[in-house]
């Protein structure tokens, strides 16, 4: 079962060109469009069974009883795993030793602690028979009361939220701000429970031999997954080969391992056969995280000009009862709006759910729809524009840090989303404006903003004989393109065509890129394939400068251009000599270098970094009926250097639905009193279909940073559903006349 | 998903005594018996596919008049069917705001009469139901109901019929012709379907081992032609099961309504004919005051199941809105976005 | 409860004739992926609310998640693998290659075969019928914009 986690296949369509900065179209586009790119559950290895979770339907209680005995007379059934035959662990699922390892439900025991969690696996020689087993297991439970929705527990001040944040943070005095403003606000918004629902189910095929075993799995952190499988079984990491060549989606729900994939890698020790186990729709909504949900409640207060006084953002979230994982929504108030005082503040209940987990801007979404909300409310209050209003309170320091911004090009932001969407000849009044046939409709913006993260990742360049490159590095691509950018930087970073650029990503067996999550991967890894091409250039002049026969012969390293599989000499570029020629006077087959990628921490702690955006939507409302479209949305960014603007557009596009469907269209029901979801599935939870969205643009904003790295990459993953789900809900507002407070925005809400 | 037998008969009456024994199910479109199969609320230990049934496959124009559409026409092709469409602009326009393009492909006339409810409690097998389990209860009740029913309901089931099709055929009395081992019957589809009462369970008039082989629509469903629309109320655009829905067929003759038929969605467990809004309209001016009685009529007995209160006015205004859209006249073409409020919306710029 | 007898299914895909020995309720999605080796159709809900396991039988589209393979015993059946001819890309898929219409690429096929299906049916005059039409195939990545220029293009190349 050889896969190749290189793409040697020559995608059929014309290169515009090799390096930075061009529209390139998808180096795995030709197999994602013939069906042959290869995800997890394709893989079928010799001798294979197939494994199927069975879940709880209670929230809370325990496993009284499970009916083995029809599971395994079902034909086909070989094993039936349960906490009384599952292989040893030789750690505790529930052990903590940091915050990022997060507590996995593997049968430690016949507890139920939220609904969905698996209760056996069944494992046959048919998906058919398996599943059939599963069902059959007819599971008697002792059921203890649900807690269910945000005020279902006791509530608690967290630690810290998100990756470690103070939740309760506090510049100035607030209650002063808001005493001596002109005006006020105070408002309350309701965000619901989201899941991720990558289109791709969490799937693994795990296959021991002795203590190696090799896996493919989704995972946007390889390392990571190795590591904490390393752990759970007691083996060297380097023991674990995970192959994730291609996520079909990953939102932050494949970024830690989950419980059910290392159900799958037990199934299989335990039968001592291949075990393909894919997650069933319904069973996405528990084990793999969700995006828990808040009530945020705002207070601004404004001098007589419209500057906000004092700004306070206190958030209401949820958390399992057995882990921490708490959305840092009040924080997206930290970085956009200057305000003499501002606090944030975070609470939370502990619910009978899965622990919800990160999901697509973390905090800075749920954060950013009420923020966003709030301000256009605080606008209307004044008096003022929307776009008047936030340029007035435009941050030219980040408000809670007072550091300066390593770049911030938000102004053009607004300036050529505004001219691109017609934004001045808007009334200033709400339900002003109809269509032709008669639909309310309504113009609304929002600021975009998200941080513009790095981690840690490493990369390895090699140089052939041939004048061929090779780089490696164990990169995710999940759909933002990195099989296409990381080459792009490759190509770059060796000085080469990108078709003399072998490059390798999407295993565990290669260099650490690091997580594909918090916008961070293509400034990351990629700085990490830059650093390493230039390491092996370096190295391959120093063979040349060092070498009397080499026309490059005492230019010095700095002396030295790479560019097309050539070195040049920087101050006479007619004296060069071929990659191929220097290796092959060395008596060389191959050179390599390596690099990291990783954030400076001398910038970290002088420079505020972030993304920025303004979106503006325009919403059409039946004014009987209350059924929403959004029509159009115009977006304009801001993120350091693009490497591949037609990738990056795709992900705001993405992103700036994802803030139509926080606004207008997902949300998990839960039953208040057995705590099941009840629209788990993808008919009634609803994502946007294509219907949906009827226009968008996304305007690409020149921005040179030269202080969040060397190549001057922030991030574009999520920073397009902040802003948007805001501008969205300020539309609806200004066609109807409704403040929307919770979301999605219900039909109900509009009816009057 | 239990294993069972599969069985292909070759004629409908080899059809009917393959499904004589309990335990049976007739296969059709699939899109809704696999999914129920699949989730374990339904499990047939014999399924009888009459796919292979060229007799069930035909749209015939009967001597009356009429139409007769075999129960295997598929939803699709019936739609697209252009002498239907023109006859019954309603139900072309039902039958293309329902599901998606796969799944008209394959969903047939018959089955879509026989859906069963999207009420999550019925699909969630951890719960109590009784029309999936009788006596079980209805967790439902005092659930999470918002989208339940609003007509019709009883304390033992306040789930709603989800077709989009029925509603246009209830309005036009379509009648169900029924083939069991007594031989064939007809029933109209206003009684075919049936209100929960105490016997949630029995949705429909067919006894076990029955099968729809056509519906009938009679001569004078096509007399509405000229002013026929179904409107659908929807939370995304597309692919969506109706919050509420509304067919509206009226005969107007200078300013006055000469015939008028109105059936709603999404509002009771079956499709909902509102005869008294009906006899509201008769006679009256054709204008927006006449909609507003005929809606207060239709929603008469009206009244919330749970925090569903909502759905009474929504429905008010959606009969208004599709009485007035049919007094507009049907439009010349299909509408791009079939039965949604937005369908007058043209196309918007787009960027790419 | 034992198992029923499996039965003979003769599935015509992509030109080629396969004759499976299945039991009956072996969906035509789980034959394709696990007894045929195609695993371009993808299975993103196994309920026929994603689109993502759209392929044609005899020419139409629909889900193989809901179609049972002895259903489709004997119909003409076209998957992601049969579209491209002699390694020349369908019109289809390198419009979609160009318009950048997919991120993580799971969606991809089932939206593809629809697409073919969608152009064939003569339903994508204009983008907002093109909306409508493909609103059966979630992207949750939310290439809709793209998916939608590439329909466009296709259709206009079909139409010249």
């Amino acid at each position: 079962m050889m896969l190749e986690l290189g793409l040697n296949q020559q995608p059929a369509h014309t290169r515009q060109g090799s390096s930075i900065g061009q529209p390139l179209t998808r180096r795995d586009g030709f197999l994602k469009v013939t069906g042959t790119a290869r995800y997890a559950a394709d893989n079928h290895p010799p001798g294979m069974l197939y494994a199927v979770l069975a879940v709880s339907s209670i929230a809370r209680g325990r496993v009284v009883s499970l009916d083995i005995e029809a599971a395994k007379a079902h034909s086909g059934v070989v094993e039936v795993m349960t906490p009384l035959n599952r292989p040893a662990l030789a750690v505790d699922p529930d052990a903590k030793d940091h915050p990022f390892m997060f507590r996995l439900d593997l049968l430690q025991n016949d507890g139920v602690r939220y609904p969905n969690q698996s209760i056996a696996v069944v494992i046959a020689e048919t998906l058919e028979a398996a599943t059939e087993g599963a069902a059959l297991l007819s599971p008697r439970y002792e059921t203890l009361p649900a807690r269910v929705g945000l005020d279902g527990g006791k509530s608690f001040v967290p630690r810290g939220v998100g990756v470690g944040n103070p939740a309760v943070q506090e510049k100035g005095d607030v209650e002063a701000g808001l005493e001596s403003a002109r005006t006020r606000i105070e408002a309350a918004y309701e965000t619901p429970a989201q899941y991720h629902n990558a289109m791709e189910p969490h799937a693994i095929v795990a296959a021991w031999d002795g203590d190696q075993l090799s896996i493919d799995t989704p995972s946007q952190g390889l390392a990571m997954a190795q590591g904490r499988i390393a752990g759970l079984f007691g083996i060297a990491p380097r023991n674990v080969h995970i192959r994730s060549p291609f996520l079909g989606g990953g939102f932050g729900s494949k970024g830690m391992i989950s419980g059910p994939q290392v159900l799958g890698i037990l199934a299989a020790r335990l039968v001592g056969r291949p075990v393909k186990l894919v997650l069933r729709r319904e069973q996405m909504y528990g084990p793999v995280g969700h995006r828990a949900p808040a009530r945020q409640t705002l207070r601004m207060g404004m001098d007589g000009e419209g500057r906000l006084t004092a700004l306070s953002h206190h958030a209401r979230t949820t958390s399992s009862t057995f882990d921490d994982f708490f959305e840092p929504a009040a924080d997206a108030s930290h970085t956009l709006y200057a305000s003499p005082a501002i606090a944030t503040s975070h609470d939370a209940v502990r619910l009978d759910t899965g622990t919800p987990l990160f999901m697509r801007a973390p905090g800075e979404a749920t954060g950013s729809i009420a923020l966003e909300s709030a301000i256009d409310e605080a606008a209307h209050a004044c008096g003022m524009d929307p776009l008047e209003f936030r340029l007035r309170n435009y941050a030219e320091v980040e408000p809670m840090t007072g550091k300066p911004f390593s770049s911030k090009a938000l102004r053009e932001c607004y300036e050529q989303a505004a001219e691109a969407f017609g934004w001045a000849s808007r009334p200033l009044q709400p339900r002003r404006m109809r269509d032709a046939d008669g639909f309310l409709t309504g113009w609304g913006m929002g600021t975009a903003t998200f941080p513009a993260l790095m981690f840690q990742a490493e990369a390895r360049a090699v140089l052939r004989a041939d004048g061929s490159g090779l780089m490696e590095t164990g990169a995710q691509d999940m759909g933002q393109g990195a099989w296409t950018a990381f080459a792009q930087i490759a190509a770059d970073g060796l000085g080469l065509d990108i078709d003399q650029v072998d490059f390798r990503a999407g295993s565990s067996d290669l260099p650490n890129a690091g997580i594909a999550g918090g916008s961070g991967h293509t400034a990351t890894a990629g700085m990490a394939i830059h650093n390493a091409g230039a390491a092996v250039i370096a190295r391959l002049a120093d063979l040349a400068t060092g070498n009397e026969a080499s026309p490059l012969f005492g230019a010095g390293n700095e002396g030295v251009l790479a560019r097309g599989g050539r070195l040049y000499r920087r101050d006479d570029e007619s004296r060069g000599e071929s990659y191929s020629e220097i290796l092959a006077r060395a008596g060389l087959a191959e050179i390599e270098g390596h690099g990291k990628g990783a954030p400076d921490p001398a910038s970290q702690e002088t420079y505020a970094k972030h993304a920025h955006g303004a979106v503006f939507a325009e919403v059409k409302v039946d004014p009987d009926l209350g059924q929403i479209r959004v029509t159009r949305l115009v977006g304009a960014f801001a993120a350091g250097r693009v490497i591949n603007p037609r990738l990056v557009r795709s992900q705001y596009y993405g992103g700036m639905i994802w803030g139509v469907s926080f606004a207008l269209h997902e949300e998990a029901v839960t039953d208040r009193r057995s705590g099941r979801i009840q629209n788990a599935n993808l008919a009634e939870y609803h994502v946007p279909v294509n219907a949906d969205v009827p226009s968008v643009e996304a305007l690409l904003v020149h921005e040179d940073d030269p202080h969040v790295n060397a190549l001057g990459i922030k991030g574009v993953g999520e920073i397009g559903i902040t802003g948007t789900a805001g501008a969205v809900a300020n539309a609806v507002w200004h066609a109807t006349g409704v403040r929307p407070r919770r979301f999605p925005i219900r039909i109900e809400d509009l009816l009057g | 998903m239990r294993d069972f037998d599969f069985i292909r008969p070759a004629t409908i009456s080899d059809a009917i005594a393959a499904a004589a024994g309990p335990g049976s199910a007739y296969l059709a479109g699939g899109t809704n018996l696999l999914d129920l199969m699949k989730g374990g609320i339904t499990s047939p230990e014999r399924i009888v596919d009459i796919t292979r049934l060229p007799e069930l496959n035909r749209i015939e124009t009967l001597d009356d008049g009429g139409l007769r559409i075999g129960a295997l026409v598929r939803n699709a092709d019936l739609a697209h069917d252009p002498a239907f469409a023109k006859a019954y602009p309603a139900v072309a326009e039902a039958l293309l705001s329902g599901a998606s393009a796969q799944l008209r492909n394959a969903a047939t006339v018959g089955g879509n009469l026989l859906q069963r409810t999207r009420c999550s409690y019925f699909y969630d097998t951890a719960s109590a139901c009784n029309r999936r389990e009788p006596g079980s209860g209805c967790s439902a009740l005092g659930g999470e109901n918002r989208l339940h029913a609003i007509l019709g309901w009883s304390d033992a089931c306040i789930a709603t019929h989800p077709s989009d099709f029925c509603v246009p055929l209830v309005a036009l009395d379509t009648v169900v012709e029924i083939e069991g081992k007594e031989g064939r019957r007809h029933v109209t589809l206003e009684e075919f379907h049936r209100l929960p009462g105490d016997t949630p369970q029995r949705e429909t008039m067919l006894e076990p081992g029955e099968l729809i082989v056509a519906v009938r629509l009679p001569a004078e469903a096509a007399s509405f032609a000229a002013h026929a629309r179904y409107l659908k109320v929807r939370e995304r655009t597309s692919y969506a099961f109706a919050v509420v829905s509304a067919a509206a067929a009226l005969v107007v003759d200078r300013g006055k309504i000469r015939g008028a038929r109105l059936a709603l969605g999404g509002v009771a467990a079956k499709p909902w004919r509102a005869r008294s809004a009906e006899a509201a309209l008769l006679g009256a001016d054709a204008d927006e005051a006449s909609f507003v009685r005929a809606a207060d009529a239709a929603l008469a007995d009206a009244s919330p199941s749970g925090d569903n209160a909502f759905k009474i006015e929504l429905a008010r205004r959606i009969v208004v809105r599709a009485l007035m859209a049919a007094k507009a006249g049907t439009p010349e073409r299909m509408p791009a976005l079939p039965a949604s409020p937005f369908s007058s919306i043209p196309g918007v710029r787009h960027d790419a | 409860m034992t198992s029923k007898t499996t039965i003979p299914v003769h599935l015509d895909i992509n030109g080629q004739r396969h004759t499976l020995e299945l039991e009956p309720r072996v969906t035509l999605l789980d034959a394709l992926r696990d007894r045929l080796g195609l695993t371009g159709t993808k299975k993103g809900c196994d309920h026929g609310q994603c689109g993502a396991c759209t392929v044609h039988v005899d020419g139409e589209r629909v889900l193989a998640c809901l179609t049972l393979a002895a259903q489709a015993a004997g119909r003409t059946i076209t998957t992601i693998e049969g579209l491209a001819r002699e390694g020349e890309l369908h019109p289809v898929q390198a419009a979609f290659l160009e318009q950048d219409a997919f991120q993580c690429g799971y969606c991809t096929p089932g939206q593809i075969m629809s697409a073919v299906a969608c152009i064939r049916e003569g339903h994508a005059g204009s983008d907002e019928e093109i909306r409508e039409y493909m609103a059966g195939n979630l992207c949750r990545c939310g290439a809709y914009p793209h998916i939608v220029a590439a329909v466009r293009q296709a259709a206009l190349e079909a139409a010249s």
